[in-house]
């Protein structure tokens, strides 16, 4: 079954084999490390590479297989179709990890003088080092699976891609920041490089109400989950205390301290009255800050490899139980 | 030969539905061993449903199916006793004809090679050949050589010949038939026109609307009905005759 299994995948195999030998050729002797346009596109290939591998490797591997009714053909051999599948499934994911594990390891092994230049490790978690082999896994199974349920190529890719761009943002977005406890840190207000404004979130600006706006300090390497305005009980700074200590400060919106507030230049006023305010507020409130140390990018990246091989293989196993039912 | 391998097909109860539509519904059937068996009926009549439920394709709604005594489908030595060619004869376009070979090779154990290669070599066939390339005929005959190099006990063959003209028809039939006078096969055939079966056949079932009509060795038939009317019938006024009637007729 493997014999035949890359029988039939070994035209596939090769195209990603040239491709990602392709890049690396180009990596090594083409790419200058002062193009500052390379750096974000080849960030671009590693985050779009396992979600591709799942449109063209995994969607098609059962869909195709009904579109052309070679099901009939394929489960009427020497071969039980959980047999069928499970080695399907692991040869497939084997080498999708490879072929994402591989592109990852060129850039990661290309950008590094600039990444390690550029303090800001987390800015590139998902591009870089062992994070992209879980997601190809699972970007794969997926795949796999949306073609056994829908039993057609392209609405399968489709939904394979719709599904995994949604899992990687509610896990980026909601379960990453809650792996590894934060590091916590308290620090005073500067009047200085605190604005006013809204947004900040996900939330669209017309949902949120304008509050003081802290520039968080310069930490290299970590990645800051949240900051929030507290005072020593640790109560959030609300707006009915904003207005009532500094009266006015909604009219003169959009001033900035730090130049945060807007891209143009706020009246000398406007940028007085609001560091008086953010003077007065700090006299009880402070800003509380929760990151990701570097300590924590390893562990993060094992955590997260960990967690979509874990979610691959409870698809795996759908996919086993769909084609059981015949 | 233990008594089970004696019965070709069982079939008790059986019956497939497909959301609310009955496909297959009560068929009971008891066909012996080394018979030739063409399986008649129009369009829809759930020729394809039978076929499949012995396969092992599909899992019956209700009732039992056992294949040569065994479950159908039920793990790899059961399905390397049965040869099965679906209608349309899928095949892998991408994949060329010895692809095909190879990969039979490597999904049965009881492959037979050099049969394989022989009938390829006879039929003409180019081993480089994509299989997409091939006429309908020679794609047939691909997807026969493949179910017969397994050396199944038995052979199935969902309306093998639906979509051939009459010379590769013919040849087709041929095939069947060398296979099992060279083997001692079993086969099962369907095909909505009697004159194909008439050619290898011994044994007819006829299957109108969803259920069994008419089962039986077909000499029998014939001499059963000349017995009850008098006059001598051909096997296709036969199957017309009964196609049209509404009771169940043994």
């Amino acid at each position: 079954m493997i014999r035949f299994t890359w029988l039939q995948f070994r035209a596939q195999a090769t195209v990603a084999a040239g491709a990602i030998a392709l890049l690396a050729v180009a990596a090594a002797g083409l790419l200058h490390r002062d193009d500052a346009a390379a750096r974000p596109w080849l960030g671009v290939l590693v985050l779009v590479a396992p979600g591709l591998l799942g449109m063209f490797w995994g969607a098609p591997l059962v869909a195709r297989e009904f579109e052309d009714g070679t099901f009939r053909l394929a489960w009427t051999q020497s071969v039980t179709r959980t047999r069928w599948m499970a080695v399907k499934l692991a040869v497939g994911g084997l080498a999708s990890m490879t072929a994402a594990g591989l592109v990852s390891l060129v850039v990661t092994w290309w950008a590094g003088p600039l990444d390690r230049a550029a303090l800001n490790q987390f800015a590139t978690f998902d591009q870089r080092d062992i994070a992209p082999i879980g997601y190809a896994a699972f970007a794969f199974t997926l795949g796999v699976l949306a073609g056994a349920l829908i039993r057609r190529t392209l609405p399968a890719m489709f939904v394979t891609l719709v599904v995994f761009i949604t899992v990687r943002l509610a896990e980026l977005t909601w379960l990453r920041p809650r792996l590894l406890h934060p590091v916590l840190l308290n620090l005073a207000l500067n009047p200085g490089s605190t604005g006013y404004g809204q947004g900040g979130s996900l939330l669209p600006v017309a949902f949120s109400n304008p509050t003081l706006m802290p520039n968080p300090p310069d930490l290299p390497n970590t990645w800051i989950t949240s900051t929030r305005i507290v005072n020593a009980h640790g109560e959030g700074l609300t707006t009915g205390v904003l207005d009532s200590t500094c009266p006015g400060i909604n009219r003169g919106r959009g001033g900035g301290g730090g130049g945060l507030g807007g891209h143009t230049k706020a009246p000398q006023a406007v940028v007085n009255t609001l560091q008086d305010c953010v003077a007065k507020i700090g006299t009880t409130y402070h800003q509380a800050l929760a990151y990701q140390p570097a300590s924590h990018y390893w562990p993060l990246q094992w955590y997260e490899l960990a967690i979509f091989l874990g979610a691959a293989l409870i698809l795996g196993a759908a996919c086993l139980w769909r084609i059981r039912r015949g | 030969m233990n008594d089970s391998i004696k019965t070709l097909l069982a079939a008790s109860g059986l019956g497939q539905r497909y959301r609310r539509r009955w496909a297959l519904s009560d068929c009971n059937l008891e066909i012996p061993a080394g018979r030739v068996v063409g399986l008649v009926g129009p369009n829809g009549a759930g020729k394809t449903t039978l076929l499949h439920l012995a396969a092992g394709l599909i899992a019956p709604t209700t009732g039992t199916v056992e294949i040569l005594g065994g479950r159908p489908g039920d793990g790899p030595a059961q399905l390397g006793r049965v040869g099965f060619v679906a209608q349309d004869t899928p095949v892998y376009s991408g994949l060329s004809v010895r692809g095909h070979l190879r990969m039979a090779e490597y999904l049965n154990p009881g492959w037979d090679a050099g049969l394989a290669r022989r009938r390829i070599e006879q039929l003409g066939l180019d081993p480089g050949q994509r299989a997409g390339r091939l006429s309908g005929g020679q794609r047939a005959q691909l997807a026969l050589t493949l179910a017969i190099a397994k050396r199944p006990e038995l052979l199935i063959l969902d309306e093998p010949v639906a979509s051939l003209d009459p010379l590769a028809r013919r040849e087709f039939l041929r095939s069947v038939a060398g296979t099992v006078t060279g083997h001692g096969t079993s086969v099962v055939l369907s095909s909505h026109l009697v004159a194909d079966l008439e050619l290898i056949c011994d044994y007819l079932v006829l299957l109108v609307a969803s259920r069994v009509r008419l089962a039986g060795d077909i000499t029998a038939l014939l001499a059963a009905h000349r017995q009850r009317t008098g006059h001598p019938v051909t096997l296709d006024d036969l199957v017309v005759g009964s196609m049209s009637q509404t009771g169940d007729v043994r």
